[in-house]
């Protein structure tokens, strides 16, 4: 099997099918593409470099590959360590390349990250009805002109989802939200998110309590003074002791505390449970003028039943409106999917400029380590004449300067990395707020890069050193 | 361990040819310069069997190492035919040629040819590298190679912490090592003194003892005594063959 003419074409060819599709996969993990095609892609990929691998290996013969193999990785290192400056000016742009990847892959996780801790705070399956729309628009007068919400809607919403207890409509909860200063004794913490609510809010959101518990629905009827504070309120104004039971003052209205909610984290400037004071809306309205808050009915739906949901939301909300049948909405069904929606072409911006460094930077790279390796080439040319009368086939050679030109790349792949990990780290201690995600997926993935690079821009002068002339080679002077 | 620096007179011992190794019949080499044709070998036939020692001989320009090039595989020629243990070699890929270079010559230059940045055991390695034997078969091989030569104790040194001869002995070691059929030696003793150069012979002259087959090319009287059988060459042309007396 040794030596066959097709396993030294199947080898190579193999390999690019490996880079296309692995480049492939990144793009779509990134972009969050089709999951069915990004796997796919995936899969070929590692499958092609398996089958690059054992077809190299049929191409070689074991025997004759794993001492030529170390051989060359020796002989990699003494150049490597012969021209320490020349192979660190090389990898420069390997370095830089990796760098850029990393962190926009971690940056791009990161933003998923806590664009999903922020959001599943809110809930998942709830849709909003506001006047506004959550997402930009031109024409605002046309929304401010429209007549307010009122959080007493909550009823009819309510009587029409007991009227049908099998539609895709579950539970409405008023929501009303004012900015405020909260204070206690010597303790203060300004512009405050006060949320005005109902008792059956917990249903809706995903957050646990800390300690203490949500307020009661007698509570929130009686419209009595109790709250549920966010960790970062109860920390900053009870530092070293409990707050339940204890009063904190908001305007001129003493309230007393109920509850904490669990720790959230929070993510730049999102939405955090973290800081919010949360109250039943008859207190809310003794302290804050409901109309400008912002009232917004929360609906939980079926989320298997979404586009039903909106529809028969939407006709409740006509009917409760009095809207005849040629007239608009005059009301907005807003759901997290706005956010996401605004927040993928940020990730997707990211993505490109990323790729375009990364791209130009492994371009740069790769036309080094080229010359890198041509220089290497005739330096050693007439080793190389030495080597063929030794009985050194052509796929030796080309191995030999291949894995000289990967070596350096690696060298600088690998570099990249522990550069780009102490950057996000030292960008996480800076900015708690922004989660960076650095994975072993990304560390497989420049390595990957580092390699794919080092083959492509190595394979020419190797090709042309494999290819010498014996006898020219030897005359070399 | 140095080899003996006995006259080679008084140990000369001659063995009858063995099966023919090489066959050449009528080859030439052109180079074209530009507008110019030149002809190294103009029509070359020789026979080369097993056990012999021959030395090749000629004025510069002559084509000597075009022929010895051509012997080892290295080169094609232009026209004619060469046989290598009966096989004709233009047929051959280039793989099988690169094998049969690995396995049954052995090539020894004028410039020694060591690779600089490895010690002298590794140099001696390299051939069974390619000829894919283990690890430890190839340090084995490579250090008894390297005993036979007289470099026992230089195994670790790399080539520019040795003498010439000492260089040359590496590279004539490294051309033993994976027991080729035929030594091909290209002025061996070309950078060499003449008292190094004729320990290098003595060493030769031990190896055919020994049993290889070696051809040497020299333009030297003196070196070309040595062996067995003398070709001349001149432009590109056999002038005589002859036996040494
Ligand atoms: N690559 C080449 N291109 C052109 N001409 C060449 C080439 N190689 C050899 N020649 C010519 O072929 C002829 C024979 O050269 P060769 O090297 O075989 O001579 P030689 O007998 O070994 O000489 P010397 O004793 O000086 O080594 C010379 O005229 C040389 O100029
Ligand atoms: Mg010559």
């Amino acid at each position: 099997m040794r030596g066959r003419f097709i396993f030294s074409v199947l080898w190579p060819a193999c390999l690019i099918v490996a880079a296309l599709t692995g480049a492939a996969w990144l793009v779509g993990w990134l972009v969050k593409a089709d999951p069915w095609l990004v796997s796919l892609c995936g899969g070929t990929a590692l499958a092609s470099f398996a089958a690059a691998l054992l077809f190299g290996i049929c191409d070689y013969g074991w025997g004759v590959f794993w001492p030529e193999l170390t051989e060359s990785l020796a002989i990699s290192a003494a150049q490597v360590a012969a021209n320490k400056l020349r192979s660190a000016l090389t990898a420069l742009g390997v370095i830089i390349g990796i760098v850029a990847v990393t962190l926009m892959g971690t940056a791009i996780l990161g933003i998923d990250a806590g664009v999903e801790r922020s959001l599943s705070g809110f809930g998942d399956d709830v849709l909003y009805v506001s006047k506004w729309p959550w997402r930009n628009v031109q024409d605002w007068w046309n929304f401010r002109n429209r007549r307010d919400i009122r959080i007493d809607y909550v009823e009819p919403v309510t009587a029409a989802i007991a009227e049908r207890p099998e539609g895709p409509l579950k539970l409405a909860v008023p929501s009303v939200y004012w900015s405020a200063n909260v204070i206690r004794g010597e303790y203060r913490v300004s512009n405050v998110s006060i949320l005005g609510t109902s008792s059956e809010l917990p249903y809706l959101v995903k957050s646990d309590m800390k300690e203490g518990r949500f307020f009661t629905e007698v509570e929130a009827r009686g419209g009595r003074n109790v709250v549920v504070i966010g960790y970062d309120i109860a920390d900053a104004l009870f530092p070293n002791e409990s707050p339940l039971d204890k009063t904190i003052r908001i305007r001129s209205q003493q309230y007393t505390v109920v509850g904490v909610a669990a720790r959230q984290g929070s993510f730049l400037g999102m939405f955090s449970w973290d800081s919010v004071v949360i109250m039943p809306v008859d207190a809310f309205t003794r302290s804050f003028p409901i109309r400008w808050a912002d009232p917004t009915i929360r609906v939980q739906v079926d989320m298997a039943r979404l586009d039903e949901a909106k529809e028969e939301l939407r006709s409740i909300m006509r009917r409760v409106r009095g809207l005849g049948p040629e007239q608009k909405d005059d009301f907005e069904i807003n759901s997290q999917q706005v956010i996401r929606d605004q927040i993928d072409p940020i990730k997707a911006n990211i993505a490109i400029g990323g790729f375009f460094i990364t791209g130009l930077a492994l371009f740069v790279g790769a036309i080094g380590i080229m010359n890198i390796t041509s220089v290497s080439v005739k330096e050693r040319t007439k080793e190389i004449g030495t080597r063929k009368a030794l009985g050194a086939r052509r796929r030796t050679i080309l191995l030999q300067f291949l894995i000289e030109a990967v070596s350096i790349c690696v060298l600088g792949g690998v570099g990249g990395l522990a550069l780009a990990w102490g950057l996000s780290a030292a960008v996480g201690a800076l900015l708690p707020s922004f989660p960076l995600v650095f994975s072993a997926a990304l560390v497989v993935l420049g390595l990957a890069i580092s390699v794919v690079t080092g083959v492509l821009s190595g394979f020419m002068p190797a090709l042309q050193a494999s290819k010498l002339d014996p006898v020219v080679a030897l005359r070399y002077e | 361990m140095i080899p003996p620096t006995a006259t080679p007179a008084a140990t000369r011992i001659t063995r009858p040819p063995g099966a023919l190794v090489i066959e050449i019949e009528g080859v030439t080499k052109l180079y074209k310069m530009g507008a110019e044709t030149i002809h190294a070998l103009r029509g070359v036939s020789l026979k080369i069997h097993r056990n012999e020692y021959l030395a090749i001989m000629g004025p510069s320009g002559s084509g000597k190492s075009t022929l010895m090039n051509m012997l080892g595989c290295l080169d094609t020629p232009t026209a004619g035919r060469y046989e290598f243990n009966r096989k004709n070699v233009a047929t051959m890929g280039d793989d099988e040629l690169a094998d049969i270079r690995n396995r049954e010559i052995g090539f020894v230059f004028q410039t020694f040819n060591l690779l600089p940045r490895s010690d002298a055991l590794h140099n001696v390695e390299l051939p069974l590298i390619y000829a894919g034997l283990g690890k430890s078969g190839r340090l084995d091989k490579a250090r008894r190679a390297l005993e036979n030569v007289g470099l026992g104790q230089r195994m670790g040194h790399k080539p520019n912490e040795l003498s010439g001869g000492q260089r040359q002995r590496v590279a004539i070691a490294r051309a033993l090592v994976n027991d080729p059929s035929i030594i091909l030696a290209d002025e061996p003793t070309g950078n060499l003194d003449s008292k190094t150069g004729e320990e290098i012979m003595a060493l030769f002259e031990q190896l055919y003892a020994q049993g290889n087959t070696i051809i040497v090319v020299t333009h030297e009287e003196d070196i070309a005594r040595h062996a067995r059988r003398i070709v001349r060459l001149r432009d590109g042309l056999i002038e005589s063959d002859k036996p040494v007396e």
